[in-house]
């Protein structure tokens, strides 16, 4: 059936959406070959599916129409359960908003998905320990997300979704809320992670970040517009490229002083 | 599958790591729970207290007063106001029936007592040595006044504990003189402090020997014939029995009344039970109240996790084990909070016991088991509800915090 395990494939993907009395095509035949691996990013203006076609591959929603193949299985008539299991062995997801549970500490989150899983303690602490070393999170381990930076959030969030060592990393706008600094952090880890051989797909707005992948799909209005594998040169910061302050001179705007 | 022990620790830090939530979902099922068992423990007290008073009396104790009234609908006529009176022959005469093993007749007044310098207004009652047997009077000194058929009484007296301390404070009683009006009687004995019973404080009160009584009251009628019967269940053949009895002696007319400690007890009964009901009822509402309370805190509870559930679902656990992590955290929540509330309430009536030792404060099993019951059920369904939704959704809608 497939060439090769964990690779994905794709076929006459639709995902629609009632808004109001309008339907929106959040996906609209959809066909994708991703080999395991790959270094994939996905952009495209807002509304135009790149987060809808992300979640379909995650498997946090369901397509109405189609085929996804995964591991060699098609998953969209699969029973939620199912799914679930697959969520857990095959994909580790990182949230623009990191999405760590507040009470728990950073090694816990980490943990949570070990725990889920039903793997005993000793095991669990046998397969933390390397990656919060490696995670830089040595000293931060036993603390609250609140009392972590957005830089080190994200890298727990990235430490829970390797933990079960599944073969495919989705990323939702992963630097959305960091610092350019931070962002670079975080990018660099995601990309060792993909030099190891896990497949990494990163939905994103930030163009340089997008520039950064071996392959980059453009989406426009729930459709693949383009699928992009020539090599570019890219200059190295992944991100400040887009000069948000153009056209606003600061005295040029009258100050609003209420008349008397 | 995840392990029975990470499900506890992951439940457990659930409840004790959200402090504020956990102590607010407590508190809402401790309180409900308590209102309940607490109200209807003091109803059920009251209610159990009277019915005391009265079972004192026995149930094998008829008590005949002058005059025909029904028993049926309304309070038994405590005061009596007979046609013809009933005599102490009459009173007598019933001592014949087979059945019956003792009675004792009764005349009451009030008289100013006096002894050596002090008086006092007290209650007077003319009776037979019969009755303190009957009335399982018992005495701390001395002994009862013999009272003969037939024959003449000594002018000898026994005094109820209180009366006696009144009277003669640290002095001895025994064998002193009182002046009753304008009778004399000696001190015979004093009675053990056995509080009250059917209306009178014996312990207040000054027994005489029926025929001193009555010539005391200048009167031929009696006030009370108390029947104590052999068996309790030859209880209904009696009662006619005594009220033919009676007719024939009073020229073939019925006009006697037969109070049997069940007409007395139902009649009271079926009242207190009303109290014990409304009791009841408000605590019912203050539960339904509770309820509402612990339904908001669990729904809002939960609602606030609903993005937690969604990640639970994106990291591979299943609806299943979902919904059961909620679940056994909502059960756990509402147990405690339950027992809490029951824990509290005993405690608190543990104290009312002390403080007022003859009322026996206690819940019905009834109210606590309901109590429980529903706001255990309440706080788990209304757990149960959000998070099962929330778990049925695609992980994306919940993650997004979305309906």
């Amino acid at each position: 059936m497939t060439e090769q395990a964990a690779a994905i494939k794709v076929r006459g993907l639709h995902r629609r959406f009632q808004l109001g009395d309008q339907t929106v095509h959040a996906l609209n035949n959809i066909n994708l070959d991703i080999a395991q691996g790959e270094y994939i990013s996905v952009m495209g203006p807002s509304g135009s599916g790149k987060s809808t076609l992300l979640n379909a591959l995650g498997l946090l929603d369901i397509p109405d129409e189609g085929e996804y193949w995964l591991a060699g299985q098609n998953t969209v008539p699969m029973s939620e359960e199912e799914r679930a299991g697959y969520r857990r062995d095959h994909i580790g997801f990182v949230f623009q908003s990191y999405h760590l549970v507040p009470r728990l500490s950073a090694r816990e989150n980490m943990e949570l998905p070990m725990v889920l899983a039903g793997i005993p303690p000793a095991e669990r602490r046998k397969r933390l320990a390397p990656i919060i070393s490696r995670l830089g999170l040595d000293e931060r381990a036993d603390h609250k997300p609140v009392q972590l930076s957005g830089g080190q959030r994200q890298r727990v969030s990235i430490g829970r979704a390797i933990i079960m060592q599944a073969p495919l990393l989705l990323a939702d706008e992963p630097t959305g809320n960091l610092d350019t600094h931070s962002g670079a952090d975080v990018v660099d880890l995601l990309e060792e992670l993909n030099a190891q051989g896990m497949t990494l797909i990163v939905v994103t707005h930030d163009m340089a970040l997008g520039q950064r992948a071996r392959r980059r799909i453009r989406m426009v209005d729930g459709a693949i517009v383009s699928d992009d594998r020539s090599v570019i040169s890219v200059d190295a910061t992944p991100e400040g490229n887009i000069d948000k302050n153009t056209g606003t001179q600061p005295d040029s705007i009258p100050s609003q002083e209420p008349r008397s | 599958m995840i392990r029975p022990q990470d499900h506890l620790l992951f439940t457990w830090r659930a409840i004790s790591r959200q402090r504020f939530r956990t102590t607010m979902q407590l508190l809402a099922m401790a309180i409900g729970v308590l209102a309940v068992v607490l109200l209807t423990g003091i109803g059920e007290g009251g209610r159990r207290f009277v019915m005391a008073e009265f079972a004192s009396l026995g149930n094998d104790v008829l008590i005949m007063l002058p005059g025909r009234k029904e028993t049926t609908g309304g309070l038994p006529p405590l005061t009596g106001e007979g046609t013809r009176d009933i005599t102490l022959e009459d009173a007598h005469s019933l001592q014949r029936i087979s059945g019956v093993q003792r009675i004792a007749p009764l005349v009451v007044g009030t008289s100013l007592l006096g002894s050596g310098g002090l008086s006092r207004d007290s209650l007077v009652m003319g009776t037979t040595s019969e009755f303190f047997a009957l009335r399982h009077l018992t005495f701390s000194q001395g002994q009862a006044f013999v009272t003969r058929e037939g024959s003449r009484s000594r002018a000898e007296c026994v005094l109820g504990a209180t009366l006696r301390d009144d009277l003669f404070g640290p002095k001895r009683a025994l064998g002193q003189w009182i002046n009753v009006d304008d009778y004399r009687c000696r001190v015979s004995g004093v009675l053990a402090d056995s509080g009250t019973g059917f209306g009178f404080d014996m312990s207040g009160a000054l027994m005489l020997p029926i025929d001193n009584a009555m010539q005391l009251f200048n009167t031929e009628g009696l006030f009370r014939v108390m029947i104590q019967v052999e068996q309790p269940d030859q209880l209904a053949s009696l009662t006619s029995t005594i009220e033919q009895h009676m007719t024939i002696r009073h020229d073939g007319q019925l006009d006697i009344t037969l109070l049997t400690p069940d007409s007395l007890l139902n009649t009271f009964n079926s009242v207190l039970l009303m109290m014990t009901f409304a009791v009841a009822g408000i605590a019912a509402i203050s539960l339904l109240v509770a309820g509402v309370l612990i339904m908001n805190m669990t729904l809002i509870g939960v609602a606030q996790r609903r993005a937690e559930i969604g990640l639970l679902k994106a990291l591979g656990a299943s609806a299943h084990q979902v919904r059961l992590l909620f679940i056994s955290e909502a059960t756990l929540l509402a147990a405690s909070g339950a027992l809490l509330g029951m824990a509290v309430a005993e405690l608190l009536l543990w104290f009312l016991r002390s403080q007022f030792p003859e009322v026996p404060f206690a819940t019905p099993l009834w109210a606590s088991a309901s109590a429980l019951g529903l706001s255990a059920l309440s706080g788990i369904f209304f757990s149960w509800l959000p998070s099962h939704k929330a778990a049925q959704l695609p992980p994306v809608l919940a993650l997004q915090g979305k309906k």
